[in-house]
């Protein structure tokens, strides 16, 4: 009785099939497209710094130092700076940012993930003969993967939250509707917007417990 | 050496080894030469270069100078990785890769060779037999297994492409006293079978003296200070080193080492049971004991005091303790000292599956130590 009331209430459930179509399912999908291509790419560019890291050790410091500026930039003002200055309003706008912000969590998980490699289990592959291109692959890389899944579902989760800051540059997904909620003082969209924001950080990580589970039968074993 | 002499599986000539930045060698010079089918452990101190002798073997460690051959052939002549895959490995941490199955595993080596489905599946089977697996665990990861489990399925691994030579780096040292005495029964039973040229690496003298064939002694900078069989190396330290290393009780260690049926048999005071009672207790003088033997053809029936001898008019017919103490050929001395220490008679007999050898005393004890035994090598052979 008194939510129906109140001329603003915290959610009013007619305002979802109305605006599903025009406003809240773009922004969902928006959301999902973002992160996934933000995390997509970190991670392509992450395996690439933890390749050299590995090969050329020197690097290790250098890199994670890299990683750990981007990591640094406060995000309004990373968005804000390519907004106002270079890119304008283009997907990249918040698409190099929120890859930025990746890096660094992407790469020290990875780098765990080869130096959890227990040494015995590369003398041993190297004393029976298997070529360095074939350790890395079937060895290392496969003993890595917990590893790397934790680091994306970090990174994942991070991202997720992240893109609902990128609305104040005008591409934000979800983080739009919540934008406009406080804009209007009207607490609806915000509530819709928040929610889901949860709904899919939440998704994306049980996603990545499946797919671990699924790729590393082996560490089931080893958990229990 | 004579041109008669067949080569040895494995050849150490003039092999150094001196690390970036090291001021001494790890190992400098060796000469070693491994027989085909025979076991040699690489002991000494820590920083006497045997893991790097042992890892060069193979090529994971480069040498600095000298030439290593392997059947007749020099190691260098061939790519690493080639080379590798005809050379078993066992190392102490065992390093079974966690994310294949123990069947997987053991296939490493035939699937990098490209060893078609069957035949790999058949190996794996023959072999996780041969190393005691259990097939049902072929389909479980390694760490389901216990550390003695892992362990053989190292070995298994190592023997998947049945290569000639096996190179071991302290295989049983990360397991319990008990599990690795176990292991190291199996690794002997294991070689009569598959009869491979074995380097092993221990810091356990025990371990080299019960699994070795010859014991090379290193000492820091990678001396070969003796190279001999265990029993030599105990009986006849080549010098203090030697002597130092291997210890004060080494007629202890050598007691472990050399069996019952490494003397040489002799009957003691036993008689038929159909003898004439006189002729039994010449018998009990000429031992100067006060306990007979009786046998009845080749079994041993029982222990008679010499009161029970005298005035009978027949063997049979005399009180018999039972022979408790009983050993085998294949005991130890150590085993028989303990059973003769217990004994009544002061004698254990020598049972070798229900036929009657002979028997042992302290002082055949004493006498075959003061001699030369016979090692494992001519156990085995």
């Amino acid at each position: 009785m008194i939510l129906l009331a109140n001329p603003n209430p915290i959610l009013r459930w007619s305002w979802i099939p109305q605006q599903w179509t025009d406003r809240i399912q773009p922004a969902l999908l928006e959301h999902i497209q973002l992160t996934m291509l933000a995390v997509g790419f970190g991670f392509l560019l992450s395996a690439v710094l933890a390749g050299i890291a590995l090969r050329y050790r020197w690097t290790v410091g250098p890199i994670t130092l890299f990683a750990a500026f981007l990591y640094t930039i406060p995000s309004v003002a990373f968005f804000g700076v390519l907004r106002t200055t270079v890119l304008g309003l283009s997907i990249f706008t918040v698409l190099i940012p929120l890859t930025g912000f990746t890096i660094l969590i992407l790469v020290t998980n990875i780098l765990d993930g080869f130096r959890s490699v227990p040494a015995a289990v590369r003398e041993a592959a190297d004393a029976m003969g298997l070529s360095p291109i074939r350790r890395l692959l079937t060895v290392e890389v496969p003993v890595a993967i917990p590893y790397m899944i934790n680091g994306l579902r970090i990174a994942t989760v991070t991202t997720v939250g992240l893109v609902t800051v990128a609305a104040i540059v005008g591409q934000g997904g979800l983080g739009a509707l919540i934008l406009d909620g406080l804009r209007r003082t009207f607490w609806t969209p915000l509530t819709i917007g928040s929610v889901l924001a949860i709904i899919l950080a939440l998704t994306f990580d049980l996603l990545f417990v499946l797919l671990r589970n699924w790729l590393t039968p082996w560490s089931r074993a080893r958990r229990s | 050496m004579p041109d008669d002499v067949p080569t040895p599986a494995i050849r150490l000539r003039g092999v150094s080894k001196r690390f970036p930045g090291a001021a001494e060698d790890a190992v400098a010079a060796m000469d070693l030469d491994v027989d085909r089918g025979s076991i040699v452990a690489l002991i000494g101190p820590s920083g006497c270069g045997k893991t790097t002798t042992l890892r060069m073997i193979n090529r994971l460690i480069e040498p600095s100078a000298g030439t290593i051959e392997i059947e007749g052939r020099d190691v260098t002549n061939q790519p690493a990785m080639q080379l590798r895959r005809g050379i078993g490995y066992v190392i102490q941490q065992v390093g079974l890769f966690p994310h294949r199955t123990i069947g997987a595993n053991i296939a490493t080596v035939p699937r990098t060779l490209g060893w078609d489905k069957a035949r790999i599946d058949e190996r794996v089977h023959e072999l996780a037999e041969v190393v005691g697996i259990d097939p049902s665990m072929l389909s479980r990861y390694p760490d389901e297994l216990s550390g003695g489990q892992q362990q053989r399925v190292g070995v298994a691994r190592a023997l998947a492409a049945d290569p000639p030579v096996l190179l071991m780096d302290e295989p049983f040292g990360a397991v319990d006293p008990i599990v690795r005495g176990r292991l190291q029964e199996e690794l002997l039973d294991l070689q009569r079978e598959v009869h491979k040229t074995i380097v092993l690496v221990t810091h356990d003298l025990d371990e080299a003296v019960k699994v070795a064939d010859r014991i090379a002694l290193l000492n820091v900078g990678g001396v070969v200070e003796q190279y001999a069989s265990p029993d030599e190396l105990l009986r006849a330290p080549a010098n203090d080193f030697v002597e130092e290393f291997v210890g004060e009780d080494r007629s202890m260690r050598r007691l472990a080492l050399a069996t019952v049926g490494d003397l040489s048999f002799e009957p003691g005071p036993v008689i038929e049971v159909t003898a004439d009672p006189a002729a039994g207790l010449a018998v009990i003088d000429q031992y100067r004991t006060d306990w007979l033997g009786l046998i009845d053809d080749e079994v041993f029936l029982g222990w008679v005091p010499r009161d029970q001898v005298v005035g009978r008019r027949s063997l049979a017919e005399a009180e018999r303790y039972l022979p408790a103490a009983q050993v085998a050929p294949s005991s130890t001395l150590r085993s028989a000292l303990e059973v003769i220490m217990t004994s009544r008679t002061s004698v254990a007999v020598i049972n070798d599956g229900g036929r009657f050898r002979g028997t042992v005393t302290l002082e055949r004890i004493r006498a075959g130590l003061a001699g030369e035994l016979d090692g494992p090598a001519e156990r085995a052979a």
